[in-house]
């Protein structure tokens, strides 16, 4: 029994526009052209319970449509969608009361209130029995560490702190599914940490389940089990780390520290992609030639300080996938099927 | 039940209720500038009154506790768009709204609500001290605010008033809800705030008006915003008549809130454009 059913969901917008300069204004005030952008062309997919999902894209690609579409805040021009066994626009009121939302780049505390009020708002709000809003406040303060924040006035808070309270503020009402659009967006590196744990621990420890949408691949590699990346309205790929790796390419890294800065590796089966005084990066085809074998051949004919083996970094592989998308509409619909 | 079906916009009322108790130096600065203008209208009244030679529809001293209670209550008319939704609705924080599990059209009308009441709170018992104890202390005794000429009067107006919150906060969401289609929501609200002060009887009083303006000023929601109301607090309209002021009171409030919900629920599909 899947939690969030999407089949072909289709949405478009109207984008009025207008030419820039005086002359565009005043003929603007006549005239308006629109265009229309199809910010998701079919998008299908399925989540079970407890999942943990990174949902990722460029921007414009649709993540946050389909993210909105979710949780009931727009409605689509097509397709189906269920998210547990309900139409999340059409029963609304009952559908977010059972969903919890974060978008990184907004609060939705209340500016001029201390944190504990804007709690106590939430807890109203969701006609949270005091009790269990007492219990899941004091779970969440230990988890995120907000015992010093309870009392400041939200404006007063730095962009780490008022995210940790944010997504303390989705789960007072417990939640079964939570959305994190862009959770970590302008965090420092703590605070990033801090958030990441924690939805770890949501996910493993009480089975919520997670969709984050996230332009941090460190996320995604810290996170998710599974990934989905968007483009242009299309879902590009679907599936693991290790899958989505395998489909856009095999590659493999090899760095090597050389000993003489000025030296060069010149080598068949290996494409040197940089170079930086005595380090080299070489990218092999690992069916083509075994990493032991590469290793070996390059130590032979170098003289070397260090040697390492890596896999590209996913912003790598999502760059290309990416790319790929560009290309003909037949290779798009293929992987699409 | 019904208390746990409520809990969320009481919350709410109750929160922006407080919140806007807080802002002393704005209802000040308000109390001030009420006063002023109250002063003005007055000399611009007593200007005419003593130059006609008509007999007038309305008594001086009504046009004077009609124009304080005008500015007594300012705070309380549909006259400007909530500060706080606008920025939600252009940054797209609004968003949030949509994902409470609650009605919005509720929502907005509870923060309507406290919008209406806080201040006016602040201002009108300031202001009523004013006009009717300093006034006539320092000598203006005929531009004071005059109390209701009976107990059945006073009662009336009270009565009157709530509705006039009621209908006031109906058309303020109005307002409010207009803003979800002109972004920097100051056209609708500049055309509303001119056929609110005007067609409510906030700059003239309506029998002031022209003999055939005055059904069709009357039957207007505004005219139970501040006209009818005050005139009922006055003694112009009888407290025996005040059941056809409190029908046309409720019946506008009805009507608005259906108007108010049915364009809510088409604006809303336009909004989460914003900010996507």
């Amino acid at each position: 029994m899947h939690q969030i059913i999407v089949e072909n969901l289709v949405k478009t917008f109207r984008v009025s526009e207008r030419p820039s300069g005086l002359w565009g204004a005043v003929r603007g005030v006549v005239h308006r052209r629109h265009r229309t952008v199809q910010a998701l062309d079919g998008i299908s997919f399925a989540l079970d319970a407890g999942e943990l999902i990174g949902y990722i894209g460029p921007n414009g690609a649709g993540k946050s449509t389909t993210v909105k579409t979710l949780a009931g805040i727009l409605v689509p021009d097509g397709g189906r969608c269920e998210v547990l066994g309900r139409v999340p626009w059409r029963e609304r009121i009952a559908h977010v009361a059972d969903i919890g939302v974060v978008f990184g780049q907004r609060t939705q505390l209340w500016w001029d209130l201390p944190v504990t009020e804007s709690f106590e708002l939430l807890r109203d709000i969701y006609r949270v029995p005091q009790p269990r809003y007492v219990a899941a406040r004091d779970e969440l303060v230990a988890l995120l560490d907000l015992g010093p924040l309870l009392d400041v006035p939200v404006r007063q808070l730095s962009l780490g702190q008022r995210m940790r309270c944010d997504v303390a503020a989705a789960l007072l009402h417990a939640p079964a599914i939570l959305f994190l659009d862009e959770p970590t967006i302008g965090l420092d590196a703590v605070s990033k940490l801090a958030v990441r744990d924690f939805v770890k621990r949501l996910n493993r420890e009480r089975g919520v389940t997670v969709i984050l949408t996230t332009h941090d691949m460190d996320d995604i590699e810290a996170l998710c089990t599974r990934i989905i990346v968007i483009g242009d309205g299309r879902i590009l790929s679907d599936g693991t780390l290790s899958e989505l790796r395998n489909r856009v390419t095999r590659e493999r890294w090899l760095t090597v520290d050389l000993a003489q800065v000025d030296d060069a590796i010149d080598d068949p089966d290996a494409t040197v992609i940089r170079q930086e005084g005595g380090r080299v990066c070489l990218a092999f085809d690992p069916q083509r030639v075994s990493s032991a074998e590469l290793i070996q051949r390059v130590t032979r004919t170098h003289a070397i300080r260090d040697l390492f083996v890596e896999n590209p970094p996913i912003e790598t592989i999502v760059a290309r996938l990416y790319g790929r998308s560009v290309l003909p509409p037949t290779a798009g619909a293929e992987q699409h099927a | 039940m019904i208390g746990n079906r409520l809990r969320p916009y009481r919350a709410i009322l109750s929160a922006r209720f407080r919140m806007l108790l807080q802002y002393r130096a704005a209802a000040l600065a308000g109390l001030w500038t009420q006063i002023f203008f109250g002063l003005v209208l007055l000399m611009i009244y007593e200007a005419f009154y003593r130059s006609t030679t008509a007999n007038p529809p309305m008594l001086f001293a009504e046009v004077v506790s009609y124009v304080w209670l005008g500015q007594a209550l300012l705070a309380m008319l549909p006259w400007n768009a909530d500060a706080e939704l606008r920025a939600m609705i252009r940054s797209g924080t609004v968003a949030y709204e949509l994902c409470r599990p609650i009605d919005l059209y509720s929502l907005w009308y509870a923060r309507a609500l406290a919008w209406r009441t806080a201040p006016t709170i602040l201002r009108a018992i300031p202001m009523c001290v004013i006009a009717t104890v300093v006034l006539p202390a320092v000598g203006l005794g005929e531009w004071r605010l005059a109390s209701p000429p009976s107990t059945a009067a006073a009662l009336a107006f009270a009565a009157t008033l709530v509705c006039t919150l009621l209908l006031g906060c109906a058309l303020t969401t109005l307002i409010n809800i207009s803003l979800l289609w002109t972004i920097s929501g100051d056209g609708a609200v500049i055309l509303l705030t001119t056929l609110v002060t005007f067609l409510s009887g906030m700059i003239v009083p309506i029998p002031l008006f022209p003999d055939w303006a005055q059904p069709i000023v009357l039957a207007l929601p505004f005219a139970g915003l501040i006209d009818l109301p005050f005139r009922v607090f006055t003694g112009h309209i009888p407290p025996a008549a005040v059941l056809s002021v409190l029908q046309h009171q409720i019946v506008w409030t009805v009507a608005l809130v259906l108007f108010g919900r049915w364009l809510l629920s088409h604006g809303i599909r336009r909004v989460v454009v914003q900010g996507g």
